[in-house]
């Protein structure tokens, strides 16, 4: 199934864990580093360098773009290194997660609260996945290098829906 | 005593970084191909997408994953060779610089653990010497992403744990952690030595061919019992359930104290990245 991920923040309650979709739209790449970075800046109440409401966050560190080329591999790295991070972006409206492997009780649990959607993506097929990103803008900290954060536009990226806003999840431990 | 330019061994290293970060090896690529078949669904979808992307990888100078590694280097050092204007490790590192910065792989290393600034050009890279008998240098690269390495584990086990112990250390370890290191993995296993020798045979283990046996036919067994048991889990390509859950299992051992029976698991994605060069 094909969607837009604005029309998706409308309704999210249409996706169930297992379900493949090949997303349309804005994502923000953020690992490790961003997220202790945003995190402090909102605990010191600075401006965050994007708005975070109904945004798709994306855990990813890109390789550098080779001339000729908008951006490099960029396959998704472990999401639960985020765990402890993610129930408060969720709180401040972030809608969608883009990682790989399992998460926390206590993520999916906020997901469900907070009716958003964990997507995963397959890992170590970041050339392939180059190949979705149409355009890429440096949005906040240069200086982290591969963690600073992006903006993409992507077209036709394969996720499956991991965990659903009702917080059923893909994975069966 | 041969004499060999520092300047060879950094090209061969160059060369090395690119490639490996380029090409899945032959074996990976066809123990997948092998694997698809066994697979439906998701499992199936997922390991078409590893092979696709392989192919990708390679037309277009792509790194198959962007996470290009920490450069781990296994070398047998031949005790006839001489290295001018410059040592082994300098090549190592020069090599790794030039091949991660012109080839634009990510740069992943960070100079303190705790500081965590980046080096920028993925140096130092991890260089483990054997000296051995010769006039040759074997080069063994090998690019291990962050994300496996942290699903990997050790444990200092006694002797009564037995066979059985190390089994459930094994299975433990995978089934705990193999879901976030990119399934299907290569599962290497140290068994015995210390602390600190463990864990490097664990790594070192990693480097056989896909489908070779053990040359000790006791472990041999061992390995494929593991492997048949690893893959009874159902984590499946990553890990969303299936059959495919390892490729192989390496076991490498050591002897070791009379009170003693470390284990050790080293953990690696199925982008499974290393090759060996003779100089």
């Amino acid at each position: 199934m094909k969607v837009n991920l604005q029309d998706l923040v409308l309704d999210s309650r249409i996706l169930k864990a297992g379900q493949k979709v090949l997303i349309r739209g804005t994502i923000y790449t953020a690992r490790d580093a961003a997220h202790d970075r945003i995190v402090k800046m909102l605990d010191c109440n600075k401006e965050i360098p994007f708005k975070l409401e109904n945004v798709t966050i994306y855990y990813c560190g890109p390789s550098p773009a080779k001339p000729g080329a908008i951006i490099g591999a960029c396959g998704p790295t472990t999401s639960s290194r985020m765990d402890i991070f993610t129930p408060r972006l969720l709180r401040e409206g972030v809608k969608f997660l883009i990682g790989k492997g399992v998460r926390s009780r206590v993520v999916v649990d906020s997901i469900k609260q907070n009716s958003a959607v964990y997507f995963v993506v397959t890992g170590g097929v970041a050339a392939l996945l180059s190949k979705t990103v149409k355009k890429v803008n440096l949005i906040a900290f240069e200086d982290l290098g591969p963690e600073a954060i992006y903006k993409l536009e992507v077209e036709d990226m394969p996720l499956i829906v991991a965990i659903d806003s009702f917080g059923d999840t893909v994975f069966k431990i | 005593m041969r004499r060999i330019e520092s300047k060879a061994i950094i090209n061969v290293v160059e060369n090395l970084c690119a490639n490996v970060n380029f090409e899945l090896s032959t074996d990976v690529l066809k123990s997948l191909e092998k694997s698809v078949v066994f697979e439906k669904g998701i499992a199936k979808d997922i390991l078409e997408e590893i092979i696709e992307n392989a192919f990708i990888a390679k037309k277009e100078r792509i790194p198959l994953c962007q996470d290009t590694g920490t450069a781990s280097f296994f070398i047998k050092f031949g005790n006839d060779v001489i290295i001018e204007n410059g040592d082994i490790y300098y090549a190592i590192n020069k090599g790794v610089s030039l091949g991660y910065t012109k080839n634009y792989l990510r740069k992943s290393i960070v100079f303190d653990p705790l500081k965590r600034k980046n080096t920028q050009d993925n140096t130092p890279a991890n260089v483990y010497i054997e000296m051995v008998s010769g006039d040759a240098i074997e080069i063994t690269f090998l690019a291990k992403g962050g994300g496996s390495e942290n699903a990997s584990s050790l444990k200092m086990l006694t002797p009564s744990a037995g066979w059985d112990g190390v089994k459930e250390f094994v299975l433990n370890t995978v089934n705990e952690k193999g879901r976030n290191a990119c399934p299907p993995l290569i599962i290497g296993v140290g068994i015995g030595g210390d602390f600190s020798s463990v864990g490097f045979i664990s790594k070192k283990a990693l480097i056989r061919e896909i489908d070779s046996e053990n040359k000790n036919i006791f472990y041999n067994k061992k390995e494929k019992e593991l492997l048949n048991e690893v893959n009874k889990l159902n984590i499946g390509p990553m890990g969303m359930c299936g059959i495919t859950t390892a490729l192989a299992v390496f076991i490498e051992t050591k002897p070791v104290h009379i009170a003693s029976l470390p284990v050790a698991v080293n953990i690696q994605c199925h982008s499974f990245r290393r090759k060996t060069v003779i100089i």
